[in-house]
């Protein structure tokens, strides 16, 4: 059975596109759930499909020491949002690499809320958002520590890139953290390229604008250079970019 | 080759150059020595362009052209490479496809053909090799993960790839163990001694010099050049400090 329609007032349906999800909302609202036993791994690529309306909700439960690196691309046309609730046991480490890349009018956004349950859990998540037009990219990152969660590790990095001046990024982290011993590191930046790679790069002979077109790339492409196999999502992300960029 | 001319230059509204007059001719190779501070780095910024590094008054020359006039991927096309002294990391794009698209926009620009994914692997691979560098590395993303030594050991490759006709090179021997400095400096004469190529040579210590042997050294201090002397300055330098050799 589908949840109930969310509305506005839920921090984490703040910034959705909720008209254009309410058609769809029978289809796409279920939550999938997936469970690592003690030890396991996982590695997913999550890659956008055709549909102007795509959402992805997952509960992520992570065993002691159990590990999962997730890399996503959310890349819709009209509102995409990749929802993801992870716990994680003693030990369990959870990495989520993942971008935005919104053209025209769009909105996509990447909610998550990351629990750390047990001692020593790791979590790396680390976004970029690319936009252009009046497209609207979102992170909305919660993050909890449980009293007993000691030595946790829990890191968020989020940069966006606003190719016009209609375009918008939320980032939203969030911290809630009931254990003293913790190491919660959060950045966020909304901006511009690097000068110094752009100056490198026009030393060694790119006019400005395809040294802008491949530091851009490389902004989003530094997500998948832990990947395993990265060629699929790579290739996604490279065509978003074009059309957005 | 490279003529610069009472060059006056400001960074932040802070005069760090103060009139820097040097003459590099085609075929030599001349070292600039200097204590910390005093604006060799910026010497080296100023002739490649960077933003923010203003001239005030003075001028250099490229070949008999006007330098200074030139946009940073217009001098690199017209022949000029620097090597920077803090190698740049650029996550998310390979040194490949950097060094592909970088050496394609000079050659477009300078009206040659363009190399094919092909032939410049092998270019790539052949240049890694002459300076000991795992060509496997090329495969990962510009300068990130590499150590300090790797990273100016990949600028001399990127120089190698590039083949400029004149090369300013920023202390590319620090951080440098005695095998990759061997390398680096046979790599530069390599690479740069040629009768129609020039070098300026950015180095604090005089162990580079031993391997690539400068026609001229030059000493800048506080933004000017303070003596100009052949080969035996850097060893007179070596052994007494700038004070002493100032004094
Ligand atoms: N970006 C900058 N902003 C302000 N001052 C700078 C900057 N870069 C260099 N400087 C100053 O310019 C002077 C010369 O620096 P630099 O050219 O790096 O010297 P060197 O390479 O000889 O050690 C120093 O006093 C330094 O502090
Ligand atoms: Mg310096």
């Amino acid at each position: 059975m589908t949840a109930p329609f969310p509305t506005r007032k839920q921090e984490e349906w703040r910034y959705a596109d909720l008209d254009a999800l309410q058609p769809v909302w029978e289809q796409l609202g279920d939550v999938a759930t997936l469970v690592l036993a003690a030890g396991e791994s996982l590695e997913e690529m999550w890659l956008p499909i055709a549909d102007d309306v795509q959402v992805r909700r997952v509960q992520l439960a992570l065993g002691e020491g159990a590990n999962a690196r997730i890399f996503a691309l959310n890349n819709a046309p009209v509102y995409g949002r990749i929802e993801l609730e992870v716990s994680l046991a003693e030990g369990a480490e959870f990495e989520l690499y993942a971008a935005n890349i919104g053209a025209g009018l769009s909105t996509n956004e990447i909610v998550t809320n990351v629990k750390h349950v047990g001692e020593g859990g790791r979590s790396r998540q680390v976004i970029r958002s690319v936009l252009n037009g009046k497209a609207i990219g979102s992170y909305l990152g919660k993050v909890e520590v449980a009293r007993g969660a000691q030595q946790t590790d829990a890191e968020q990095s989020v940069k966006a890139m606003l190719l016009d001046r209609g375009a918008t990024a939320n980032c939203k982290p969030e911290l809630e953290i009931f254990a003293d011993d913790v190491k919660c590191a959060h950045g966020a930046t909304v901006g511009e390229l690097d000068a110094m790679q752009l100056f490198y790069a026009e030393s060694r002979g790119l006019d400005p604008a395809s040294a802008r077109a491949l530091l851009l790339e490389g902004f989003v492409m530094g997500l998948w250079d832990s990947a395993g196999e990265a060629d699929a999502i790579g290739d996604a992300a490279r065509a978003a970019l074009r059309r957005a960029a | 080759m490279l003529e610069i001319t009472n060059l006056h230059a400001t960074v932040a509204d802070k005069p760090i150059l103060n009139g820097v007059s040097l003459h590099v001719p085609a075929g030599e190779v001349h070292a600039i020595m200097g204590p910390n501070g005093s604006g060799k780095s910026t010497l080296a910024y100023v002739l490649a362009g960077r933003p923010g590094y203003e001239v005030s008054e003075g001028s250099a020359t490229f070949g008999g052209a006007d330098l200074l006039a030139l946009e940073p991927h217009e001098r690199a096309a017209a022949g000029l490479f620097l090597g920077f002294q803090y190698p740049v990391e650029i996550p998310g794009v390979s040194y490949l496809q950097f060094l592909r698209e970088s050496l394609n926009s000079q050659r477009r620009s300078r009206g040659e053909a363009e190399l094919s994914g092909g032939e410049f692997i092998k270019l790539a691979k052949a240049q890694a090799t002459l300076l000991g560098m795992d060509a496997e590395m090329l495969k990962r993303p510009v300068n990130v993960g590499f150590s300090g030594g790797e990273k100016k050991r990949a600028e001399m490759v990127q120089m190698g790839i590039m083949n400029p006709k004149f090369a300013v090179l920023d202390e590319t021997d620090s951080g440098l163990d005695i095998d990759a400095l061997k390398a680096v400096g046979a790599g530069i004469n390599r690479i740069m001694r040629a009768p129609e190529k020039g070098v300026l040579l950015i180095t604090h210590y005089q162990r580079l010099l031993d391997y690539v042997e400068p026609d001229k050294v030059h000493v800048l201090r506080a933004g000017l050049i303070e003596r100009s002397g052949g080969p035996e300055l850097a060893h007179e330098l070596e052994r007494e400090g700038y004070a002493e050799a100032a004094a």
